[in-house]
């Protein structure tokens, strides 16, 4: 093989590689991934830092779509799928970019209002990550299936719809990723928090998050607070 | 921050880079570009090319895609990351299945509808690809040549840009066919990765040579991820195919074992 390298492609340790970036965002202390993620068991470990739920992720699992890839946060478990460039009906062409389509299809039953709101935000925030001027009059089709919703659900499908953008090869200005978190009536934070969590908090708050600048691209918020975050 | 703190692009050839990340050049971009105004138009020394999965940023390149981070030195030879202040091309090899049309690539298409003067052809990319009759070896006004819906098309793009439809020739520059055109009634199609098809048409590969071995077929390659094959007969025609498919997963080692068990039979 002249390119011995190939074999072991690029998909092999995405999702480890994708956990240290998102341990990264979280805390944006630098110096070297070994060293902070040492820190970071310790303050762990400390029960300083709040601790997220196992994450999971494959890619690529699918043969039909153009890009795939599955996500499960914990018990929250979610399925995507990218097809695109493709054509677009005329309809729905966009002249200097690509058009979006965002699926969001729940465990049983018709998508209804709520799954059309967080298609919206997905929608959104793609649009923000991919560099859709680089294929005009196309359409790119986003289809999230969810497989089993155990809280935290929006940003388990924001981040499998990361992981989907990038196995398809789309041209990406930077990553992103979803982060809820809840406050409970006292107060207290907790990341990435479960079904029961999430009923019982005083507020749900997410966020999408790039990678580049850290910056936010999408907010949702249910409930009340103040503005401490 | 760590993550997107911008690095030598020299120093990232042959890791894994994600998008965001920022890639600084050696030269300054700015210098290099004022020089290359004044200069004589055509491909110069000191010249940068950056393929795909980059951009030029206001830093330096900004990765798009993820995946390895290649170079290729200014005069063609594989540069390890050595020397390339001097130019060259800086591209990311990433695993992709949707095509999406580049000028020169040679590609085969189906046709998908007969219009007046011109075939549509499905490439496989975000838009039809059109065709026009002229654009065979030998064919003029009279002497149209016999194209059917249906018909696989091996042919060439002559433009391919995101804003214009994709248009596509069987003839190179001189009016000769050099291999392109219909291909043939029979044999098989199979449509495998982007990513498999550069490593079976990148020189000396060891897959085709392999395969080489057992007996004789014809093969044609798109860089659109489609693939043809033709042996005496159908088993055959199979058996290569399923190898092709299967390779892009398989080792060199369990690829010359899996060859080597076919040959016994």
């Amino acid at each position: 093989m002249s390119l011995p390298e190939e074999e072991a492609g690029p998909r092999v340790p995405s999702a480890e590689r994708l956990r240290r970036t998102r341990i990264r965002k979280r805390q944006g202390e630098p110096r070297g991934w070994r060293a902070r993620m040492e820190r970071e068991q310790k303050r762990f470990e400390s029960g300083e830092l709040p601790a997220l739920r196992r994450i999971v992720c494959e890619q690529g699992l699918l043969s039909r779509p153009d890009g795939s890839a599955s996500w499960m946060q914990g018990d929250t478990s979610v399925l995507v799928g990218v097809y695109g460039p493709t054509e677009v009906k005329v309809s729905k062409e966009i002249y200097d970019k690509a058009t979006f389509e965002v699926m969001l299809k729940p465990k049983i039953g018709l998508p209804g209002v709520y799954e059309r709101s967080r298609e919206q935000m997905i929608k959104k925030t793609c649009e923000a990550a991919v560099l859709g001027t680089l294929h005009p009059r196309s359409s790119i089709t986003i289809v999230l299936q969810v497989v089993t919703d155990g809280g935290s659900l929006l940003s388990t499908s924001l981040n499998a719809t990361c992981v989907g953008l990038m196995d398809a090869g789309l041209p990406l200005n930077s990553l992103f990723s979803g982060v809820t978190c809840a406050l409970d009536a006292d107060g207290n934070l907790t990341l990435d928090p479960t079904a029961k969590q999430e009923k019982e908090a005083r507020a749900v708050l997410t966020f999408a998050i790039d990678s580049t600048e850290k910056k936010v691209l999408m907010s949702s918020t249910k409930g009340t607070c103040s503005v401490e975050e | 921050m760590a993550a997107s703190a911008p690095r030598l692009a020299e120093k990232r050839v042959g890791q894994v880079v994600m998008p965001g990340d920022v890639l600084l050049l050696p030269a300054q971009p700015d210098a290099d570009g004022e020089r290359l105004r004044l200069a004589p138009v055509g491909p110069q020394k000191g010249r940068l090319v950056c393929g795909p999965g980059l951009r030029r940023g206001p830093e330096g390149l900004l990765v798009t895609k993820c995946g390895l981070l290649r170079y290729r030195g200014p005069a063609g030879q594989a540069g390890g990351g050595t020397g390339s202040g001097s130019g060259g091309t800086y591209w990311v090899d990433s695993q992709q299945k949707r095509y999406v049309p580049v000028k020169g690539d040679h590609v085969i298409g189906i046709v998908t509808a007969k219009a007046g003067d011109i075939f549509k052809l499905d490439v496989g990319g975000s838009e039809q690809a059109s065709l026009s009759y002229l654009a065979f070896e030998g064919a003029t006004k009279r002497n149209r040549p016999n194209v059917q819906v249906g018909d696989l098309i091996y042919g060439q793009f002559i433009v391919a840009n995101k804003d214009m439809e994709p248009e596509m020739v069987c003839i190179d520059s001189s009016g000769r066919a050099n291999g392109m055109g219909i291909i043939g009634q029979d044999g098989f199609l199979i449509k495998v990765s982007l990513g498999l098809i550069r490593k079976l048409l990148a020189p000396g590969c060891e897959i085709i040579q392999d395969l080489g071995q057992l007996y004789p077929f014809e093969l044609v390659l798109g860089m659109n991820g489609r693939i043809w094959v033709k042996a005496k007969t159908i088993q055959q025609t199979l058996i290569v195919a399923n190898i092709l498919e299967a390779c892009e997963h398989m080792t060199a080692e369990q690829r010359k074992q899996a060859v080597a068990k076919l040959s016994e039979s």
